[in-house]
This record gives structure tokens, sequence and C-alpha cells, in this order.
């Protein structure tokens, strides 16, 4: 028993506990049809149940994950082609697109940080939130930078996109954005990944605008959050 | 596949030497972005040859984000300390960047009016 229970704790087994429950989860999201009930939220809730019933510590899993995890930065560098494919709209209309998209970004920094402040919310939590509109793999890095918590930026940033692809159309409705081409930029710019998926819907045309919002906005705040973050703390 | 992964991670690579430029903060993976789109637009490398590889890699990246995302079992006591802030920022600063990005795209593009192909308004009603 105890060799099996060994044999259980090592970085193989935790990688194939990772896989099989991803495909698991895959496979209750599509019986289930509910957008917001993402796989990679399943299978981050079931690996800390499943580690924590085991008495396995982060520490030990992390011989498995860091394997993972390994590829999020080529991940992240793979956006290049999207970016490139979308080169001929942002040359088409640079300046509205620089526009909106820096008042996005500073928005969507300043309002974060200075609530949670005012909020009484520690340092380290202030600077976890600071990335929470851009895409995971990038808001963990720019959390990293800033001296944040990157799992708590990765949990933020999937509530994001959770709430963005749930109300976001709602949300701007009350707001008074009409325009598709518009509303797909502000999901992109607000939900990251989930707020694009959910615009894919409506056409070629809008998800292009959304990741155009996901991409511009990953990158200003990526240029922006350190310096934005020094100055509001 | 070796020259695909090859020029990925050859962009991350110079990315992470250019990220050890002092004072400016950017993570070597949006240099390795950057890069990639560099050398395709200036033709150096065709689209083409590298999509398959970009596609795996995009559509997979939920999977790769799950062990940071385990790591939260780590902070469960600060999250249950702080989750008023953590919640009220993070809904009301949602609600602002979506309505003022929107707002001020729709304004600045009706303006401008660079866009040659007509479309029409609100169909995400």
């Amino acid at each position: 028993m105890d060799s099996i229970s060994e044999l259980l704790r090592t970085p193989l087994f935790l990688t194939i506990a990772t896989f099989l429950i991803y495909w698991v989860s895959g496979w209750i999201q599509r019986k289930s049809r509910q957008a917001w009930l993402s796989p990679m939220l399943i299978t981050i809730a079931a690996l800390i149940a499943l580690l924590r019933a085991c008495g396995i510590s982060y520490e030990s899993y992390y011989e498995s994950g860091h394997m993972i995890e390994f590829w999020l930065k080529p991940a992240i560098v793979a956006l290049g082609l999207p970016l490139y494919n979308e080169l001929r709209h942002i040359r088409r209309q640079f300046m509205t697109l620089l526009l909106t998209e820096l008042a996005g970004c500073v928005v969507g920094i300043v309002s974060v940080v200075l609530i949670a402040k005012w909020l009484g919310a520690s340092q380290e939590v202030i600077a976890s939130l600071a990335p929470k509109s851009v895409s995971t793999p990038i808001a963990i890095e720019i959390s990293r930078q800033l001296g944040g918590i990157p799992a708590l930026t990765s949990a933020i940033v999937v509530a994001v996109g959770m709430i963005g692809a749930a109300a976001g159309l709602k949300m701007m409705s009350w707001g008074r954005v009409r325009g598709g081409v518009s509303q797909s930029l502000s999901m992109g710019t607000a939900a990251h990944v989930m707020g694009t998926n959910r615009i894919s819907a409506y056409g070629e045309r809008y998800s292009a605008y959304a990741t155009l919002g996901l991409i511009l906005n990953g990158l200003l705040t990526a240029f922006l959050a350190p310096p934005l973050v020094d100055w509001l703390l | 596949m070796a020259k695909q992964f090859g020029i990925i991670f050859g962009c991350l690579g110079l990315g992470e030497l250019l990220a050890l430029i002092p004072g400016l903060n950017i993570p070597g993976s949006i240099w390795g972005m950057l890069l990639l789109c560099l050398i395709l637009e200036r033709g150096w490398v065709r689209p083409a040859s590298i999509a398959p590889i970009c596609r795996f890699l995009i559509s997979n990246m939920a999977f790769f984000f799950i062990p940071p995302g385990v790591a939260l079992m780590l902070y469960f006591d600060l999250i249950a300390a702080e989750w008023v802030p953590i919640t009220v920022a993070t809904v009301v600063s949602i609600l602002l960047v979506l309505i003022v990005t929107g707002r001020l795209h729709q304004y600045l593009h009706r303006r401008f009016r660079h866009n040659p192909n007509k479309h029409r308004h609100g169909q995400h009603q």
C-alpha cells in the first residue's frame, strides 16, 4: 500500500491526474453547455480538492506542474501570429484604437487599484488585482513583476472572464455601448479570452476586434501597469 | 516541427534577453510576442509555416495555466480575509472598462469614419 501511495505522488502520476481531470472537465462543460463552467476552473478546483484529500503539498504538485506551466510563455509568444493577422485593422484605424485601448487600460488599472486600496486591501493583493483584465498568462507575468501573487491573479482573471462573458453585454447596454465593433473591442479589452469567446458567436469580424482588444490591452498593461501601480500605491 | 519550435523559442529567448533591460518591466514573453509579429511582418517567416504550432499553443493556453491556478490553495486565508475589496474592485472595474472603452471607440469611430466597410450598429442586442 505504501509503495502505491508513494507512486501516486510522483510527478508522472500527478501529470496524469492533471490531464485526466482536464479531459473529464471538458466533457462536463460540453454536456452542461455552460460557458462559465470552464474546464480550467473545474480542473483547478478538483486538483486542489484531490491534493488536500491526499495530503499532498503544493510543492510536490509543482514538480509536475512546472512542466505544464513551462508552456505558458511560448503560448504568449504564439499570440504574435494573431497580432500580425490584425495589423491590417490596426493600421487602418491606428489612432482610434490606440486612444481607446489606452483609456480602457488606464481605467482598468486605476479603478481596480484605487477601489481595492480604499477598501483596505493589502499591497500584494492590490498588485495581484492590477492586471486583472488581461489574459492569464500575461497577467501572471505582470503580477509577478509587480510583487503580486500570480496564483491569486490567475483566479481573479478567470473570475473577470466569467463575469465579462456572462454579464458584459448587459453591462454595455446599461452604458449605451451599441456598435457591434465597439462592443467586441470592449469585451476583448475587459474580459480577455473569455470575453472574446463570448463575442465569437457573432462572426469573424467581431472576434477579430475582440482579439485585438485582448492583445492590445495585454501589451499596454504590460507597459503601463508597473509605473501606474508604483504611482498609485 | 523543429523549425516552428525553434522560431517560437528563439523569439522567447531573445525576449528574455530584452527583459533584462533595466527600468523597463516588460515580461520576456511579451517581447517574444512582439518579435514574432515583427519577423512575420518583415516577411522573414511565412505565417503559414508557424500557424499549426501557434494554433496548438493558443488553443491549449487554458491547460497551461492550471498549475499556477492550483497554487491558489496556498492563499485561501488571504482570500478569506480580503474577499470584499477583491470582489468590489473587480466588478466595478469591469463595468468601467467595458463602458469607457466601448463609448470612446463608438465616439471616435463615428467621428473619424475611417472604416470603409459599412457596418451596422447594434447587432449584439
